[in-house]
């Protein structure tokens, strides 16, 4: 299957991005699973990993179904080879979700800034006319919700719990930030302006930095890409760990 | 009393047959262990709630979302409870007999004792 | 009341299938046995994360990435169940933690091999998980309440374990020649160390065995052993695969399987460390346990600054 040579149109590519989006950062928290701080929280950070890993599937799903409805003819695509037969180029998540987990508080404040913004994004969403996609924002909302609650917490703790805490969710603010603006920056594909979300994003955010005793950075540079296929160098890896057995046994079923 | 376990069983090698992965080595806790609490759960609205078990957290909050994480992935709460388990005050199993045995006798409490004609419906 | 008389009334109420609870009297010995051999089931569930964690990023399919993601969880839960059971006995969790990392407490050996290809997540569900639920089944029904019910909440969890490893292996029997081949490289590796799991035979101890005494075992080793050979042998011929023993062979006059000798210096070697992944296990679970201290320490800082600040509030 060569995705390249297949035009993938707007709608197409927008549902992939959802997908891709979710997945990474679905495939990046599951690395907590058995290394986890404590054991209960390692359960939790890999429930988020499990819900993501859902609604990835979801828009794979329904991705596959539609290419499978306008190829008649053609090879059938599913949500198996969407995921795991495209290449570094063809992935079109957020770069935020690809960047490393680094500590407990990096990958606390990724989940948060992403939960945030995909809650307004799928609250938009729930409106879209494709049907399936509504039905999808309406499931995942609810977890989302909960991921919001659960991280939100965590940003709060450590922000406003020891000196140790503070400085490191200081520094994973330092890391993650240029990484958010790339939420708002519009894309070809995307069904509507998320720039619009911006500030009830930041909205937020500012409300838990508060409580969390840190400051929200003004501005500053943001890296984009991912939307459009360019990512950092560890989409690579990445995915050449999670497609090896795909690509190794070409064709076969697990 | 000085009883030697001398039967091996998966999960249940004795202490003093040999090393592990690593040399010995020094204690690692820091005395900040999270304190423990009792999770009771709802099962469906109309029941009461259940002990269902025991976990650890640093806060209320966090008790009860660990508690939704531990206790209820497959569906199994609508409704959660926590309580610090130092909080939990029980009777003492010493106590057992002048506690509990005094209601043995008392069969007239239950509706079995009393003979009525079938005639009677509804009863 | 004398000691001696404590212990009639702990022996009868054993005798009488009566369950023991963490605020009754319990002979010391029977308090240690239990400490020990329920932290060493949670450490077991806790190291066991990692061999099947290992392939969580390789999952070959989404729904099977779904599946081990679930299933590596479920290990964590349980882990916590069994801790949560021996705290009732008055050991708490960090203590237990601590003698696992610093090598005093055991772990299951079994979890000490490594898991090399995809089909050793079908051989682990069948053959580790499937020996290990013998032993949870019997479990249910041991003699200290908070165990027991511990586990009759893990057996009903890890139902679905052993049947998604058959699966996983039932798949690949019926695959391509290099899936086929993976399948009964994985039996072939898996077998014998799952024979370990039920540890050494029962004529090597000597000695009166309280712990079927006090009914926190009720079936020996070889028991178990024995009904685990008899449900795989079988099992192994539905996926076409062979066991790699060639002295496997049914007993019409015992009515059970015959096999071979398990290779006890192998045994001992991995109970002693040697085992091919003992420090890798025990080296990840440090880390973990390390790099969170931070984290849990901050929690704990939070909740007191905020019962503090509420407690002033009150006030």
């Amino acid at each position: 299957m060569h995705f390249q040579f297949i035009t993938l149109n707007n709608h197409l590519q927008y549902i992939l991005f959802l997908a891709d989006s979710t997945l990474i950062l679905s495939q990046r928290n599951s690395e907590w699973c058995a290394h986890g701080p404590i054991l209960e929280q390692d359960i939790a950070i890999t429930n988020i990993s499990l819900d993501l890993l859902g609604q990835a599937r979801n828009f794979y799903q329904h991705a596959a179904n539609l290419l499978n409805q306008s190829n008649a003819n053609g090879e059938t695509v599913s949500e198996d080879s969407l995921a795991y037969l495209r290449n570094e180029r063809e992935f079109k998540n957020l770069l935020i979700t690809e960047l490393p987990n680094g500590d407990w508080a990096q990958t606390i404040l990724r989940q948060f800034f992403f939960s945030v913004y995909q809650h307004l994004l799928y609250s938009r969403l729930l409106k879209s006319e494709d049907k399936q996609i509504a039905a999808i924002a309406e499931k995942s909302l609810k977890e989302i919700t909960y991921h919001i609650k659960w991280s939100r917490e965590w940003v709060v703790r450590l922000g406003d719990g020891t000196e140790e805490s503070n400085r490191r969710i200081k520094a994973a603010l330092d890391y993650l930030w240029m990484y958010t603006g790339e939420f708002f920056i519009p894309a070809t594909f995307e069904e509507s302006d998320p720039s619009s979300l911006r500030e009830q994003w930041l909205e937020t955010i500012k409300e838990v930095f508060e409580e969390a005793t840190l400051e929200l950075p003004a501005g500053g540079f943001m890296q984009q890409g991912g939307k459009t296929g360019n990512h950092t160098e560890y989409l690579g890896y990445i995915l050449a760990e999670m497609q090896t057995l795909q690509r190794t046994y070409p064709g076969a079923e697990w | 009393m000085n009883i030697q376990i001398r039967k091996f069983y998966y999960g249940d090698i004795p202490e003093d047959a040999g090393g592990s992965g690593s040399s010995a080595q020094q204690p690692v806790t820091n005395g900040t262990a999270w304190p423990l609490w009792e999770v009771f759960i709802r099962s469906k609205q109309g029941l009461d709630h259940k002990h269902a078990g025991s976990l650890h957290a640093a806060d209320a909050a966090m008790a009860i979302e660990n508690a939704r994480d531990v206790y209820t992935r497959r569906q199994e709460g609508v409704s959660i409870w926590v309580v610090e388990s130092k909080y939990i005050h029980a009777s003492n199993p010493d106590e057992a007999e002048s506690f509990y045995e005094p209601a043995a006798d008392k069969v007239y409490r239950h509706p079995s004792f009393y003979d009525l004609p079938d005639e009677v419906k509804h009863m | 009341m004398p000691l001696a008389d404590l212990e009639k009334i702990f022996q009868d109420k054993i005798d009488a299938e009566v369950k023991i609870e963490p605020k009754d009297w319990m002979p010391e010995a029977y308090r240690k046995t239990n400490v020990r051999q329920i932290s060493q089931h949670a450490h077991s569930e806790i190291i066991g994360m990692l061999p099947e964690g290992n392939w969580i990023s390789r999952a070959p399919s989404l729904k099977r990435k779904a599946i081990l993601i679930a299933k590596v969880q479920d290990e964590a839960g349980h882990g916590l169940y069994l801790y949560s059971a021996a705290e009732t006995l008055g050991t708490s969790r960090e203590q237990m933690i601590d003698d696992l990392l610093t090598g005093k407490a055991k772990y299951s050996s079994i979890f000490n091999y490594p898991t090399l290809t995809w089909a050793d997540m079908g051989a682990v569900g069948w053959l580790v998980d499937g020996a290990a639920i013998l032993n949870q089944v019997m479990l249910c029904r041991t003699s200290y309440g908070p165990y027991a019910r511990a586990m009759v909440r893990i057996c009903k969890e890890e139902s679905f374990h052993q049947r998604q490893g058959f699966e996983t292996l039932l798949v690949l029997s019926k695959g391509t020649d290099e899936q086929k081949a993976m399948c009964q490289d994985a039996i072939n590796r898996w077998w014998w160390p799952s024979l370990m799991m039920f540890g050494p035979k029962d004529s090597e101890s000597v000695n009166s065995d309280m712990s079927i005494k006090w009914k926190i075992k009720r079936k020996t080793n070889d028991e178990l052993r024995q009904q685990f050979v008899d449900m795989i042998a079988e099992q192994v011929k539905l996926l076409g695969m062979t066991l790699p023993d060639p002295n496997l062979k049914w007993n019409a006059a015992r009515n059970h399987y015959d096999f071979g000798e398990i290779n006890w210096e192998e045994f001992w070697n991995v109970v002693k460390g040697n085992g091919p992944c003992n420090r890798k296990r025990m080296e990840a679970r440090r880390k973990a346990h390390e790099e969170g201290a931070w984290v849990r320490e901050a929690a704990m800082a939070y909740a007191e600054k905020k019962k503090t600040r509420e407690g002033r509030k009150v006030a």
